[in-house]
């Protein structure tokens, strides 16, 4: 197992973690002073786990933030930084296009106080809209990062990052995906925390101010890092290189465990292992000049792969990866689909049992969000020109039967903002569906425009009082401070209607909802019951 | 040593924690373990699977190789299929009889038995029954880990400590319940396999279980080391 590059543990214990725990017990660890996040599958962990450890390991101030979205969390772990303070900040990949303002931003200010920035991406999209790789940002950033290869290095790198970050004045990215946050296995873990030093708050306020006299100055500091940055990523002990045979494999992160599943203890492949950025060039020329062949194997975007080829190709190199097939072009990798691009014979298996009865997710039993799609179609089936925007929660269920209610999933707050596009193409009823937490999340702004043009649509929020899709996290705002934000930003409170979606109220419903959707201009229609998981 | 387990169920069934007791008896013994599992959307009411490999060296991928899985075990009869391809050639299935229907197209029980009784080799456990004479129709979960136990280098009593975690907090029955409940999971999948092997076939094999009465299934659990006193 890897050990800490920076700091020999002198006292160690074992603990069963996540990837997720384990990098959280590593900013408990690092003496952060804060931690905050937007829910969000598969990163949700590492924020639930500082709120319930940072107790547990005697941390108690540690402040552990729920935000209102990834944006405002960078902000505030950001803030932190600047007073000096150790933060960290996570959230899902996509979450980050919501931060990606502060994310490009902060590399130029720098960081004071460490910050570590925990990106979880979701190859494969078990629970996500599509599998963008974090690792682009890193490079788009032009800042160091990490892809920690197993829950062991998620925790050692942690520490490291924190370290990093101060070292460097620079945020520290750790990019996971799905089957390390998301698999438990024993860490050794530090019996006791570090106490960080005392930095006191940045004192040089024009290098955080971005104007552009200013931000000129930063952005030759942050390029004048980047050779710098590589040379760093050559000597990191998290990229290993072993010179063997003519043929060669590069691994980053978790694919890297795949390999080593499929070659087994005596092999005659030369080896790159990455796990820090920016991609060690002298570690890849090395292996590549030694070999015949190589074979990138990377969960995410061919990102390694795509810089080796280039646009003209390496002369009498062969590169295999994802962009030749060799590896899918798409999804998670496996051990199983690794074993196929190394060339090794599949082993023995039965044939797969075809055409299994599916078993998709659904709404539970009793759910409030059934009982509202069932009112909602209903009362829009004698419509033929209707659409029915939604958005990301336990209600994007709708979209499957029995409900097949909605259109859309496309992002945070999407739903607002499409309905009163498609309102002014002429759609009757332009309607959209968004939960309490989204609403609060992204929800807010699209509305302020809606409202202010009274635009010719129905705005549903679906307070079921919780985040329920990721376990249950505390919501922004439910129940009547729904009601105050929406009327805050401009709604006519006469045009603000609650409901109850119960079984019993259905006919009721119906009817509410047509007339809403009959009156020209704007109307909000709050369905209120409390999920049933809470 | 090495020992793979892919676990699979419906979101709701305990699945988590099969997987715990099997992690932390590993650890205890001083293995390695890596433990997979998914969350979020595929939760509510779907397929879930959760894949563990313990082993006394060190583990690579957290996901369990096709074909290198020594048990498939579920909590379902329906569920086992979609992960059965997974089982190594010296592997086996371990099943449920009791199906878990929340979908309309459920297909038979019998076609589902009929597929896992396919395969070279497997035990069906009417985990159902087994949890009830144990004391609580939701341990089916504790059943189907003792069954597992037979074939993963686990003696049975190693899961008790971690039971005991799980259920304490409810009461000091339930925990007693669990405790039964692997324990008769693991004699009903032993004299399922026994009258197997003697060619009794997957049916005849059930039945046999199945006629043998709650005094004697319990007598034999009861023989399965003391409980209270490993803890």
């Amino acid at each position: 197992m890897t050990t800490l590059a920076t700091e020999p543990k002198t006292e160690s214990k074992t603990d069963v973690l996540l990837g997720d725990e384990a990098i959280a017990l590593a900013a408990i660890h690092a003496g952060i002073s804060g931690a905050f996040s937007y829910p969000g599958t598969p990163a949700t962990e590492i924020l639930e786990t500082i709120e319930k450890r940072a107790k547990r390991d005697s941390a108690g101030d540690v402040h552990a933030c729920w935000a209102a979205n990834e944006k405002v969390a960078y902000e505030e772990a950001l803030g932190m930084s600047y007073a000096g303070k150790r933060s960290i900040v996570s959230m899902k990949h996509v979450g980050l296009n919501v931060a990606a303002d502060p994310f490009m931003n902060s590399a130029l200010t720098g960081a004071h106080g460490g910050l570590v920035v925990v990106v979880a991406d979701d190859p494969s999209m078990h629970s996500s809209q599509n599998e963008q790789d974090t690792r682009y940002y890193g490079e788009f950033a032009q800042l160091p990062f990490y892809e920690p290869a197993n829950q062991q290095e998620a925790y050692d790198i942690t520490l490291e990052a924190f370290e990093e970050s101060e070292r460097l004045g620079l945020p520290v990215l750790i990019r996971v995906v799905t089957r390390l946050a998301h698999s438990r296995a024993n860490v050794q873990v530090r019996s006791e925390g570090i106490k960080p030093p005392a930095l006191g708050r940045y004192k040089n306020a024009i290098d955080w101010t971005l104007i552009p006299s200013n931000a000129r100055r930063r952005n030759v500091r942050l390029t004048g890092m980047n050779a710098q940055l590589v040379e760093e990523a050559e000597a990191s002990p998290y990229n290993m290189l072993a010179l063997k045979g003519k043929t060669g494999v590069i691994a980053s992160g978790i694919a890297t465990n795949y390999v080593y599943e499929n070659l087994g203890e005596d092999h005659d492949v030369s080896m790159l292992k990455i796990a820090r950025y920016p991609i060690p060039t002298k570690l890849v020329k090395q292996l590549v000049g030694h070999c015949d062949e190589v074979l990138v194997v990377e969960d995410g975007y061919p990102f390694i792969e795509s810089r080796l080829n280039g646009v003209l190709g390496l002369e009498g190199k062969k590169i295999k990866g994802r962009l030749t097939g060799d590896l899918p072009r798409t999804g998670e990798l496996n051990p199983d689909n690794v074993r196929v691009g190394l060339g090794l014979a599949a082993l023995p298996t039965p044939e797969p049992v075809d055409e299994l009865a599916g078993r998709p997710p659904q709404l539970c039993k009793g759910c409030p969000h059934a009982d509202f799609y069932n009112a909602l179609t209903e009362a829009l089936k004698e419509y033929d020109n209707s659409i029915v925007f939604s958005d990301i929660g336990c209600y994007t269920l709708g979209v499957l039967p029995p409900y097949s209610a909605i259109e859309s999933c496309v992002d945070m707050g999407a739903s607002i903002g499409m309905a009163r596009g498609a309102s002014l193409a002429g759609v009757h009823p332009s309607c959209c569906v968004i939960g309490d937490s989204t609403f609060a999340h992204s929800g807010l702004t699209p509305l302020v425009g809606a409202a202010r043009s009274n635009s010719n649509m129905t705005v549903f929020i679906l307070d079921n009082s919780t985040v329920a899709m990721t376990g249950a996290q505390q919501t922004m705002a439910s129940g009547d401070e729904v009601v105050d934000l929406v009327k805050g930003v401009g709604v006519d409170a006469e045009r603000i209607r609650i409901m109850n979606p119960l079984p019993r109220y259905h006919e009721e419903n119906i009817k509410l909802i047509q007339e809403e959707v009959e009156r020209e201009g704007l109307s909000v229609v709050i369905a209120r019951r409390p999920c049933i998981q809470i | 040593m090495e020992k793979n387990i892919i676990l699979a169920g419906v979101g709701g069934q305990g699945i988590l924690s099969i997987a715990f007791c099997i992690c932390n008896a590993a650890l205890r013994k001083g293995w390695n373990f890596k433990q997979s599992e998914v969350h979020g959307m595929s939760q509510r009411g779907g397929a879930v699977e959760s894949h563990v490999r313990v082993a006394d060296k060190a583990i690579h991928s957290d996901m369990v190789p096709m074909g290198r899985a020594d048990v498939v075990l579920s909590v379902e009869p329906l569920e086992v299929l979609r992960y059965a391809h997974f089982v190594a050639p010296n592997g086996v299935l371990c099943v449920s009889t009791s199906p878990f229907i929340n979908i309309p197209e459920y297909p038979s029980l019998d076609s589902l038995l009929d597929k896992v009784a396919s395969f070279p080799s497997y035990v069906l456990v009417d985990s159902k029954r087994l949890a009830k004479l144990a004391g609580s129709g939701y341990a089916e979960n504790m059943v189907m880990l003792g069954s597992a136990a037979t074939y993963m280098n686990i003696e049975v009593p190693d899961f008790d400590p971690f039971i005991k975690m799980l259920f304490s907090k409810k009461s000091e029955r339930i925990v007693e319940v669990n405790w039964r409940a692997v324990r008769l999971g693991a004699v009903a999948t032993q004299m399922f396999a026994k009258h197997l092997d003697e060619g009794a076939g997957a049916m005849g094999a059930l039945k046999a279980v199945e006629n043998l009465s709650d005094d004697i299934l319990m007598e034999q659990a009861e023989t399965l080391n003391p409980m209270a006193s490993t803890v």
